[in-house]
């Protein structure tokens, strides 16, 4: 079973880097293009679902690259965290590839330079999957690389110059983070003499704490900065909503839920000791509250999405912080959530900005009755993201007070009143969106300013006129519709999805399992090291 | 380990100059504050292979392993170079659009922060539909090199396609 499982692993980064090479040698033709990209993405799904199914039944598979053994060689891991990323992130980016697909028909790809747009997409796919199955840190560092160059390309698609100005703060915030990453790889090979992750749990026992500290806290600042954890999350807001709508999206989604990622990997398999986690918690604390202000400031939808953004991250944090089981299988299953609803959010932003013009919700209004379906497609993802029972923002949010308010001591209480509040504060960011954007009559809007918009923010620069209504296509709505479904089937099916999350957590308790997944020995060859966890087990 | 202190305080001072250089407001000192810094990095990966050895690649069994250069930071220097160098490429590229567009490389002061200074709330400039062609690459009558023939700007050129 494992070794036919075995063989999926590298198709995942393999079959949208093909594709991408394809759609670059059909770049004439648009038609072959999409046609291609989408057969890939379809493909990395089915791929993605079947990992899960696989790993989670049967245990981590471990690829060997070119059979050479570890640590020699370069392998690649699939636990069950990372086959869940997998599949949520190729089911975003296909809904995302639809979507842009519906765009481009429609504006005769005004937005989308059409020979760039699909092989540069399917490139940012391989990256998130490299990063994704990496087991070194370097490997991880090279999925980075892939998905923040083409990541750049995306941000400032078309050069005009508003995309170019947020595109310098996002490229130069962004080279920053992998500068330091590099460092911090380079520090980690002086001091252990590997990259391998489990490599590098077993040995880091070995070197003085202090050094550990150092390494740490500069792994940390290098994903925090991707993860746009407070305060280093400046850059997001200012550069995520000037992108096309649809790689707002797709970024909004995935690429800061990878930083998480990785916080999530060093934490558990590198780090597992608590020493920085009262500080992870304040600043999870931070990021949620400070995003959720910036959110009620905002009058422009996709900045309001983007502050919603940085404050969620705040909860992933948070469940990383706890450092236990159940905190990292409460992150797992708010990260796919997160990573589902926020698409969502941002797609039907999309297709306000379509139908009315502007994403601006003082000038907007009257869209429930002049387009009840986006209506809809608005509101079900934004009652999700404020928590509200049944959706899977409730449970998610549920379980990570839970495993808070299992912690017990003053800070953990602190956080849970933190994260209820930050949910409200969303809530009500969202709900002035819904008032002001779809309740208020379109006569409101020229009558005069309401009372809601005493205190908003409009955004820089924002020069979008209102155009009126456009048709939106077909494929537009039916993607975003189709998000919607998967984020309440995460709902309807959150039992066995959060069976998944929880036995992910389990795995990830302590560095012992992943250690053994790859040196089934518990030691390293040649090495009698055994780590204390993988004794204990 | 041993190190070469030389190499060592090198890498100290590119780090150091290049951190400088990034916190200019010009873009093109920013370029080139990443190069010294990046370099920086790649300075410290080869670094921490040690002290030099004969090259790793076994001839003689006899030989200790110690004796041998540790060959992995090398092949992480290559790769880390040629993502260096992508980067940097992609950067100039981003530099000279800025510069076509504003005739500065320096960083506009952010608008939401003005407004913050001074108190005022930012007027949205209206009806100010962005120019079309400052949206395309559209080939420049003066520069020879743009309008190649058999690339996308030119062809729609050639069909009269104008925006």
């Amino acid at each position: 079973m494992t070794a036919e499982l075995g063989v999926l692993v590298p198709l995942a980064v393999l079959i949208p880097l093909v594709a991408a090479g394809v759609t670059l040698v059909v770049g004439r033709r648009a038609r072959a293009q999409r046609i291609v990209a989408l057969i890939a993405l379809v493909a990395v799904v089915l791929v993605g679902a079947t990992l899960l199914m696989g790993v989670d039944a049967g245990g981590s598979v471990v690829v060997e690259v070119g059979s050479w053994q570890a640590p020699f060689g370069i392998v690649l891991v699939v636990d069950r965290l990372s086959a869940l990323m997998v599949l949520i992130s190729a089911i975003v980016l296909l809904a995302v590839l639809v979507f842009s697909i519906g765009q481009g028909l429609a504006d005769g790809d005004d937005e989308t330079p059409v020979s760039i747009y699909y092989p540069t997409y399917l490139i940012l796919t391989t990256g998130v999957m490299i990063a994704f199955v990496a087991g070194d840190l370097f490997n991880l560092y090279v999925g980075f690389e892939v998905l923040l160059v083409s990541s750049y390309v995306l941000i400032t698609l078309g050069g005009t110059e508003s995309r170019i100005r947020a595109g310098v703060t996002y490229v130069v915030v962004s080279l920053v983070s992998s500068v330091l990453f590099l460092t911090a790889i380079a520090m980690v090979y002086g001091a252990l003499g590997t990259v391998n992750l489990a490599q590098i749990a077993i040995r880091i026992a070995d070197i003085p704490i202090d050094t550990q500290i150092v390494l740490h806290v500069m792994l940390l600042v290098a994903f925090g900065i991707k993860a746009a954890v407070f305060p280093l999350s400046f850059w997001l807001p200012d550069s995520y909503p000037s992108a096309p709508a649809p790689v707002t999206a797709a970024f909004a989604g995935l690429l800061t839920k990878i930083g998480v990622y990785a916080i999530i990997r060093v934490e558990t398999v590198i780090f597992p000791g608590e020493e920085l986690n009262p500080a992870l918690m304040v600043l999870a604390l931070l990021t949620m509250v400070v995003g959720a202000l910036g959110a009620v400031a905002q009058a422009d939808i996709k900045r309001i999405l983007s502050f919603t953004l940085v404050s969620h991250i705040g909860y992933m944090i948070l469940g990383v912080a706890l450092g236990t089981a159940e905190g990292t299988a409460a992150a797992v299953y708010y990260i796919a959530h997160h990573i589902v609803v926020q698409t969502t959010l941002f797609l039907a932003a999309g297709l306000i900005e379509r139908e009315a013009g502007s994403t601006s919700i003082s000038r907007i209004g009257g869209l429930l009755a002049s387009a009840p379906l986006v209506a809809l497609l608005f509101f079900i993802p934004a009652l999700n993201l404020g928590g509200i029972p049944p959706f899977s923002g409730f449970i998610g949010k549920l379980a990570l007070f839970q495993a808070t308010a299992a912690q017990g001591d003053a800070l953990a209480y602190i956080l849970l009143g933190g994260g209820a509040l930050v949910s409200l504060l969303t809530l009500y960011a969202l709900v002035r969106v819904w008032n002001l954007a779809f309740w208020r009559g379109a006569d409101e809007v020229e009558r005069g300013s309401s009372r809601l918009l005493k205190h908003v923010n409009e955004a820089p620069l924002d020069t979008s006129t209102i155009s009126g209504a456009r048709t939106t296509p077909f494929l537009m709505t039916a993607s975003t519709a189709g998000m919607v479904i998967v984020s309440v089937a995460l709902t309807v099916f959150a039992g066995p999805l959060y069976g998944v999350a929880e036995r992910a957590g389990e795995n990830l308790d302590g560095p012992g399992r992943y250690v053994l997944s790859i040196f089934p020995s518990g030691t390293e060859p040649n090495s009698t090291d055994v780590i204390e966890e993988v004794l204990d087990r | 380990m041993t190190l070469s202190l030389t190499l060592v305080i090198v890498m100290a001072v590119l780090f150091a100059c290049g951190i400088y250089l990034m916190l200019e407001r010009s873009l093109t000192r920013v370029v080139l504050g990443f190069l010294l810094v990046g370099n920086a990095a790649n300075l410290l990966i080869i670094l921490m292979a040690g002290a030099q050895g004969i090259a790793p690649i076994v001839e003689d069994p006899a030989a200790d392993a110690d004796q041998y250069t540790d060959p992995l930071p090398q092949a992480l220097l290559l790769t880390a170079i040629v993502i260096t160098f992508a980067v940097s490429a992609f950067m100039l590229a981003l530099i000279y659009r800025s510069w076509r567009l504003a005739n500065a490389d320096d960083l506009d002061d952010d608008a939401d922060d003005l407004a913050l200074r001074t108190g005022a709330q930012v007027v949205p400039v209206e009806e100010t539909a962005p120019d079309e062609a400052t949206t395309e690459f559209l080939p420049d009558p003066l520069d020879p090199t743009e309008a190649v023939p058999g690339t996308e700007v030119a062809e729609r050129t050639e069909r009269g396609e104008t925006r």
